[in-house]
């Protein structure tokens, strides 16, 4: 009864979800891959309703970066991604994997090996950081003594070594914020899920919440993803990024090959019938963006050179007042997104 | 990742039994619960009514003692299952007590703080943590109520002689499973009012509540409707009829009244007692509702449909 109650046994929906997938091939069928080959999250067809509400749609892919960043709006959907990739929701079509493990057949597997950080205010009550940390090493399977000492020591990392014993009531929201990153790392998680860290943080404690999850992300020990509405943040932090838009993969792509690819973009500053200009660049190739009354912004092409628009805006009486290279920013690759809806750039 | 060199690294040292690890819960919770001077004063003077009983049966036995009172103890109180019973009852009071005391902030603590995703995204089920919660009480009240209780019955079976043991042993499963009924149904009510209502003192009126109302509307039923039944709504009267039952003590009468009437012929009104079976299923009917509210409540997230 006990475990019917807490959802021990698979519901219906859970078996016919199941069904409704495909066999495994015998490509998939090994749990253990080599570290190359494996992708930290496998995305297969995931998806969930709450309700008749669908919250993720579809969602399929490999993100296989070092340190994941997870964009989009308000309610895209990030924050129920992470909590379904933790086991918190039942899928309710298609399936994920962590790793190469279920996240709800092998759920208990993969909470071993990651450690999450919640976005929301989350601690034990009547509890000092070292006992609360140290809790949460135990609970992580670790022994009292080990618990112990890397409670200490994640305390001291995350810098909160002076302040470990005091009751976590007390602490102000930034030293609560770097608590829970203490919580999510002293087990040593292979994965670590990070929601919003940089909330409601002052620049400097922002400053110091960055550099702590760069650090863990080059020691090369675990891999991070960084959910977060702030593009800054995700910038500094992160080599790949999943844009997420109504549930949906809008944009999932590696940021350092985008920002070294040779797609450059021109901001150009003009005066002039800027319509017939961009009719006429549009013509040669090149993909365009009006970012204002005198602004553009141009994709160029390959065979296109600059000498070309000086030629058409001479042909259609146009004025170029400023140029300039500008390389495809995050901010640029968000806003896309957000425009394009499906797709990459 | 050592104190002086800052840097992040993985853990790779042994793990505990997963098993085992429900029980972190409880002891946490006892350094939480035990910093309180009062509750400590209180849960030792928990044992005083069963140093009381250790007495009496020490006196039984003593028969120096015995002389030197000029009272004879063993016809006063005799030591049999009612003896036994009283105690049971008696810490079963106790046992209310401390359930009231330290269950409902138990759960509650840890929804008003939203701490239930730092314990579920480990490797750590959600019938771990009920486990875990329910265990700090069940751990508590075993050792005021059974525990003790059946040590006595070792000391009294040891004193008798084996005779006495042997004739007497359901008595010990009498203990045994009246005090393990009670302190399950005081640690599933308070976890599962604990889940629901997430301030502590709302939750203990809420206990309070639930013990004694439906106490006082049984009692109007019965006087009202001259019946018995009505104590089928006091958790109270359920538990005690389950503990008369394991005792031997139950009767299906409760009261017998004898008139004339007016016609002269002599009447007999019997007022009979709920069976006692009906007891035992309104108690586990009880007990299945707390673990679905808890089921319900025990969650990560609540999601809003």
């Amino acid at each position: 009864m006990v475990s019917v109650l807490f959802g021990i046994i698979r519901t219906p929906r859970y078996k016919k979800r199941m069904a409704a997938l495909p066999e495994p091939t015998s490509a998939q069928t090994p749990l253990i891959q080599s570290a190359s080959e494996q992708p930290v999250i496998d995305l297969q067809g995931l998806g969930i309703t709450f309700g008749r509400r669908p919250i993720l749609k579809n969602l399929k892919g490999d993100l296989r970066g070092k340190s994941i960043g997870l964009l989009g709006p308000n309610g895209a959907g990030k924050t129920t991604l992470i909590h379904t990739l933790l086991g918190f929701h039942e899928p309710t079509a298609g399936t994920a994997k962590i790793f190469g493990l279920d996240i709800f057949d092998q759920a208990k597997e993969i909470k071993a090996l990651v450690g999450y950080m919640p976005e929301r205010d989350s601690f034990i009550a009547k509890m000092s950081a070292v006992h609360f940390v140290r809790l949460m090493g135990e609970l992580s399977g670790l022994p009292r003594e080990a618990a112990l000492e890397r409670a200490h020591e994640a305390l001291f990392y995350v810098g909160l070594g002076e302040a470990r014993y005091r009751k976590l009531e007390t602490y102000s929201l930034g030293m609560k914020q770097l608590a829970k990153l203490a919580q999510a790392i002293v087990h040593g998680p292979r994965l670590i899920f990070l929601d919003e860290p940089t909330n409601g943080l002052d620049p400097p404690a922002r400053l110091r919440m960055i550099k702590l999850i760069r650090e863990i992300r080059d020691s090369g020990q675990a891999n991070i993803v960084l959910s977060s509405h702030l593009l800054l943040d995700v910038e500094e932090c992160c080599d790949e990024i999943l844009i997420l838009r109504d549930g949906q993969i809008a944009v999932y792509c590696n940021l350092e090959e985008e920002r070294k690819s040779n797609r450059k973009f021109l901001m150009l500053e003009t005066r002039g019938d800027q319509a017939r200009f961009v009719k006429a660049v549009a013509a040669l190739g090149c993909e365009y963006a009006i970012s204002g009354e005198h602004r553009l912004k141009l994709v160029m092409q390959e065979g296109v050179d600059v000498k070309d628009l000086y030629r058409i805006a001479a042909e259609e009486q146009l004025q170029i007042r400023r140029l300039s290279y500008k390389r495809d920013s995050l901010e640029d690759i968000f806003l896309k997104a957000m425009e394009n809806g499906h797709g990459g750039l | 990742m050592a104190v002086y060199e800052q840097t992040y690294k993985r853990y790779e040292g042994p793990l505990t039994p997963e098993w085992s690890r429900f029980l972190i819960i409880p002891r946490y919770a006892f350094r939480s619960v035990f910093k309180s001077k009062l509750f400590s004063v209180f849960f030792v003077i928990c044992f005083l009514p069963l140093l009381a009983e250790a007495i009496l049966i020490y006196l039984h036995h003593n028969i120096s003692a015995l002389a030197i009172m000029k009272i004879n103890v063993r016809e006063i109180i005799p030591i049999d299952a009612s003896f036994f019973q009283t105690f049971v009852t008696i810490q079963g009071a106790f046992a209310f007590f401390v359930a009231l005391l330290v269950g409902p902030p138990l759960v509650a603590r840890d929804l008003r703080n939203n701490a239930l995703p730092l314990y579920l995204c480990r490797p750590f089920s959600r019938t771990e943590y009920v486990m875990g919660k329910m265990s700090v009480l069940l751990i508590l009240l075993s050792f005021i109520t059974w525990i003790p209780q059946l040590l006595l019955f070792a000391l009294q079976s040891y004193l008798e002689g084996f005779t006495w043991f042997r004739d007497n042993l359901w008595i010990a499963n009498s203990i045994l499973i009246c005090s393990v009924v009670w302190i399950l149904l005081l640690s599933l009510l308070s976890q599962a009012i604990s889940a629901l209502l997430k301030w502590r003192v709302v939750a203990s009126g809420a206990i309070l509540g639930i013990f004694f109302i439906p106490l006082a509307f049984s009692q109007i039923i019965n006087v009202i409707f001259s019946t018995r039944w009505g104590s089928l709504i006091s958790l109270f009267s359920l538990i005690n009829n389950v503990s008369s039952g394991l005792f031997g003590n139950f009767s299906g009468v409760a009261e017998t009244f004898e008139y004339t009437d007016m016609n002269g012929r002599d009447v007999q009104i019997l007022i009979t007692q709920p069976p006692l079976w009906l007891s035992w299923a309104v108690i586990c009917s009880v007990c299945l509702m707390c673990l679905a509210l808890l089921s319900w409540k025990v969650k990560a997230y609540e999601v809003v449909k």
